[in-house]
């Protein structure tokens, strides 16, 4: 599988990263590299093994649905880029 | 003997004994900090004020004989663990300025136990790499030299390893007693390899990761370096231990590691996976690696050659997996809540501006990998083969400790290199971790402890790898390896020098 340069385009804007047009050729080119090599895995016959999601080999715990933390608004909004009270801000959504 | 050359241990045991203040100790670590690190770069953000404050409150205690396990002692913190109102970067642009208002779950057991952070150190960034050259802060110059010709050294600056090349380096340079790292794909193991001291990634369950920003969330293994088997095995067990608030943390008793360092090898058998001769391996490594064996042999242990018959797919695997993970944990940095804000014409421009602007080339390059294995059409071909493949390599190790009880190889294919090498193809400097990946695929503990140099004077580490959950016999071999290669050359950047 090849990537084309519309393909290097809409996994960027999937990634939500921003790349200028000149980037494109090279991004693909080092895509393309990598994919190639990861291509080796083909070789291995994987027919009736289960995935593994995970180093952790254990059931994961549950716990009672209750609240056990919060009301520190101030420690949540302290690293945010900008805000109006306490709310985050972003640009207008909605005309 | 200056304060900067004693083991952690026998730093704690001097401190208990009132030879000399934890003020003194911590205050000579300071120093050696700023003199080494306007060349060396380990630490992003130093805390030597907050540093000598907690070394009198640990003189206090010590007085009133309450020494916890670590009073007193200095240690680096890689600056991937979020420390309460001390900025923690992650080696980012993206979160050049963020403070946490929390403390990450290891640090916290560290502080419990009295230990005294002496600062951030500088690390790959969001831990994507193996050389440390892809911080937003600078590279980290190791504190190694190649020996050049007529007895002068090379003056090439070599890489420390990565991702964390700062911990390696302070603990190296004799910065700091001890440190701590993360290992996703070998970013403790191979550091310690390159910075001639001991690192050792613990289980998969054994730290818990809360408080440590995520990379690969079923990779990411905190773990501590330090200048001996022991005095890692003192740090792991502080910074193990169950915790509620991660969900994969293992809920078992943290043994007594330094215990087990002394527990010799009689008897045990030790596994020789035959894949890891790879093409290619200098002939020093080879003969490193069989004199460990020697050594082991000597020491009453049996060896068993046993086979990993999926070695050499960890990589490509890890290629797949670990970006995957990236390109979701990556996604909450969006300019919203907290790190960078770049403006853009809407709120999709607006995050994908910051996030180009935030985010190096190299884990730019992840994300995009990450996403496209993922995106629809391509997860089965990629994401789940490689999760399958992961299987098999867990299956490996299984079968194998059926019939051994831990597996001896080299940490590394090279010793360190210069800044700049393996830089020409990203998969060229992947390859450094072939022998590390597939543990961390598998979640088994795996340690590092320096062996021996290469020719031109820089160490190798040889990689001890045990069960899962078994880390006292990691330490044990481990401790076994150390008194035999007699590991006693010293960087030459380094404190007191």
């Amino acid at each position: 599988m090849s990537l084309d340069p519309a393909t290097v385009r809409r996994i960027a804007s999937l990634a939500r990263l921003h790349i200028e047009d000149g980037d494109v050729a090279t991004l693909q080119t080092e895509l393309n590299g990598i994919l190639g090599w990861i291509e080796q895995l083909n070789e291995v016959d994987v027919e009736g093994v289960e995935p593994l999601t995970g180093a952790a080999q254990m059931a994961l715990k549950m716990r009672e649905d209750v609240v056990t933390d919060g009301g520190m608004a101030e420690a949540v909004l302290r690293n945010a880029p900008d805000r109006v009270g306490n709310f985050f801000t972003v640009p207008k959504v909605v005309e | 003997m200056t304060l900067t050359d004693l083991s952690l241990v026998d730093a704690r045991d001097g401190l208990r004994a009132r030879r000399f203040s934890a003020r003194e100790l911590v205050a000579a670590h300071v120093a050696a900090i700023e003199a080494l690190n306007p060349r060396l770069n380990a630490f992003i953000t130093v805390t030597a004020e907050a540093a000598l404050a907690e070394a009198d409150a640990a003189d206090a205690a010590l007085g009133r004989g309450e020494a916890g396990a670590l009073t007193g002692i200095p240690l680096a913190i890689k600056d991937l663990f979020c420390t309460a109102d001390v900025r923690t970067t992650a080696g980012s642009r993206i979160l050049e300025s963020f403070v946490p208002p929390y403390e990450s779950t290891v640090t916290a057991n560290l502080r419990r136990d009295g230990a005294v952070f002496v600062g951030k150190t500088n690390l790959d960034e969001f831990a994507m790499g193996s050389s440390n050259m892809t911080s937003a802060f600078g590279p980290v110059e190791s504190p190694w030299k190649r020996a050049g010709a007529n007895g002068v050294r090379d003056a090439a600056r070599l890489v420390p390893g990565g991702s964390s090349g700062g911990s390696a380096a302070a603990v190296a340079a004799r910065l700091a007693l001890g440190a701590t790292g993360t290992d996703t794909g070998g970013s403790i193991r191979q550091p310690a390899s390159f910075s001639g001291i001991v690192g050792i990634k613990p289980s998969y369950g054994r730290c818990s990761r809360w408080g440590v920003v995520a990379f690969a969330s079923s990779l990411d293994h905190p773990g501590p370096f330090a200048r001996s088997v022991e005095d890692c095995a003192v740090l792991l067990g502080s910074m193990a231990g169950h915790d509620p608030r991660d969900s994969t943390s293992v809920d078992r008793i943290v043994p007594d590691y330094a215990a087990a360092c002394r527990r010799g090898v009689r008897g045990l058998r030790i596994g020789v996976p035959r894949e890891y001769r790879a093409e290619g391996m200098p002939a020093e490594i080879e003969a490193l690696w069989q004199q460990g064996l020697t050594w082991l042999r000597e020491a009453g242990a049996e060896i068993v050659e046993i086979s990993l018959p999926h070695t050499k797919y960890g990589l490509a695997t890890y290629y797949i997996v670990a970006p995957a993970e990236a390109s979701s944990n990556l996604a909450r940095y969006d300019g919203v809540r907290f790190g960078l804000r770049v403006p853009g014409e809407d709120l999709s421009d607006m995050y994908k501006r910051t996030r180009a602007a935030g985010f190096g080339t190299e884990v730019r390059r992840r994300i995009l990998i990450g996403t496209y294995v993922l995106s629809a059409g391509y997860y089965d071909a990629y994401y789940l083969r490689a999760q399958k493949v992961r299987a098999l390599i867990l299956r490996d190790f299984t079968e194998a400790f059926a019939q051994v009880d831990a597996l001896l190889t080299p940490t590394t294919p090279s010793a360190a290199f210069a800044h700049g090498e393996n830089m020409d193809d990203p998969v060229k400097m992947w390859l450094n971790d072939v022998f590390t990946v597939p543990a961390d695929l598998a979640g088994v503990p795996a340690m590092s402890v320096p062996a021996g140099l290469d020719a031109d004077g820089l160490p190798l580490g040889l990689q001890v790898i045990g069960r899962l959950f078994d880390e006292e016999t990691v330490f044990a071999v481990g401790a076994v390896i150390e008194q035999a290669a007699g590991f006693t050359a010293l960087p030459s950047i380094r404190a007191g020098v």
